[in-house]
């Protein structure tokens, strides 16, 4: 039968990961728990769910922290992120729906980090590293390095990911950030595309910079580095045609069932475009 | 392994996997049958109970995870005949048609309506997005769920 371990501290659970790499880490489980009914049972399961520490939100002046166990629901009702960091706070209120919401943690989209995460494209943005933790001690990665292919990433064997840090969007400056998800349904569909993006303006509102990050286009969520180049300095309205022709020519999204390439590609566009219009924050 | 833990006030415990899913749980090793499966993946919210005072789909939640937790069931929402105020609502508005996806309605909507958050029925609509329903459409069931958030 599967072994259950529930750790007291994060030092007892990486002291478990480490003696028992062939356990499952599991937290809210919406993701491993799917069809468990008809999975081969683990050999064992390191439960990280409420784990004491794990799922702080934490502020600072330059920076947000945000615990790998707290919940998507936890991070969209909280006032900072609410105030300062609204295209995660929009991703998190499109993950799933209030039962996903209330179980499924920033670690777990990390940790799987498909190409559909759906806060994924949003790390990117707001360029979060990643702090890891094991027994031999911590490191930070950021999270564009993190990810490295198809569901792979560089959390070694014996990691558990800690935390997210977020820098501080300066609230004196004119950068904007967006969120767009495009799914046959709001709630609980998996994405066919979606995005994030900061945009910083100058006083004429051209564009000074953007990182604009999408999923679903790729075998990992992506900066568009193109759009990126293609965007700076120029005034809003081109910036977002400009944005959408780059986008549209450096993506080779896949066909699958829920979506064909030729769709996903001309959506990313539009998405990417409308990163320009319809700046919400 | 041996798992005790709350269901609907009462302390309970069952012997079974860790792994095993707090939905089987509830069904097989508690007999609460209320409980429904509908599509066993997190989708549909059929399965919808409430773990330590939040509403989960139970079928992606692990046995061990329940440990010392606090679950209440479709069947603790009522007291005695007394029903909770949406099961009521949905019973008064025709809120239901076929019965697969209503106890997790009627328990996803006493959390939305306990905790105050029933506070239009566009947020209604937003709350409840994860109890998918195929027979009635959801009109019948945000009008119960607003009356019952007025009636409280």
């Amino acid at each position: 039968m599967t072994e259950y371990v529930r750790p007291r501290a994060l030092d007892e659970a990486l002291a478990v990961r480490a003696a028992h790499p062939d356990y499952m880490v599991l937290a809210g489980g919406t993701d491993l728990m799917v069809n468990a009914n008809h999975k081969r049972e683990p050999a064992g399961i390191i439960d990280l769910w409420r784990l004491p520490g794990l799922h702080a939100i934490t502020t600072s002046d330059d920076h947000i922290a945000i615990g790998a166990g707290a919940t998507w629901l936890e991070i969209q009702r909280h006032p900072r992120v609410l105030e300062r960091y609204r295209a995660l706070a929009a991703a998190a209120r499109e993950i799933g729906a209030l039962q996903i919401q209330a179980r499924a943690t920033l670690g777990g989209n990390v940790g799987t980090s498909s190409p559909v995460g759906d806060s994924l494209p949003a790390l990117l943005a707001y360029d979060a590293d990643l702090e890891l933790a094991s027994v031999r001690g911590r490191r930070r990665v950021p999270y564009r390095e993190f990810c490295t292919g198809y569901r792979k990433t560089q959390l070694a064997a014996d990691e558990l990911i800690v935390a997210a840090h977020l820098p501080n969007p300066d609230p004196s400056s004119t950068t904007r950030t967006a969120w767009r998800k495009v799914g046959t349904r709001r709630a609980q569909s998996i994405s066919k595309v979606m995005g994030a993006a900061m945009i910083d303006l100058d006083r004429d509102r051209r564009v000074r910079w953007a990182r604009i990050a999408l999923g679903a286009v790729a075998d990992r969520p992506i900066r568009i580095t193109a759009a990126e180049d293609a965007v700076r300095g120029l005034p809003l309205a081109e910036a977002a045609e400009a944005a959408r022709e780059a986008t549209i020519a450096a993506i080779a999204p896949i066909d699958d069932v829920r979506s064909t390439s030729a769709y996903r590609r001309e959506v990313a566009g539009n998405v990417v475009a409308y990163f320009f219009s319809g700046i919400i924050s | 392994m041996k798992i005790a833990l709350r269901v609907n006030g009462e302390a309970r415990e069952v012997e079974c996997s860790p792994w095993k899913r707090l939905l089987d749980v509830v069904r097989e090793d508690l007999r609460l049958t209320g409980t429904k499966e509908g599509c066993g993946e997190g989708e549909c919210g059929a399965c919808t109970v409430m773990l330590d005072g939040e509403v989960v789909n139970s079928c992606l939640v692990a046995a061990g995870q329940c440990a010392g937790r606090d679950v209440t069931t479709v069947e603790g929402l009522a007291h005695g005949d007394l029903l909770h105020a949406v099961q009521r609502e949905l019973v008064a508005c025709g809120g239901a048609q076929c019965g697969i996806c209503t106890p997790g309605i009627a328990v996803c909507a006493a959390h939305v309506v306990d905790r105050g958050l029933a506070t239009s029925r566009d947020q209604v609509r937003e709350l409840l997005a994860g109890n998918i329903c195929r027979c009635t459409g959801y009109q019948l069931i945000v009008d119960a769920v607003m009356k019952a958030a007025r009636d409280r």
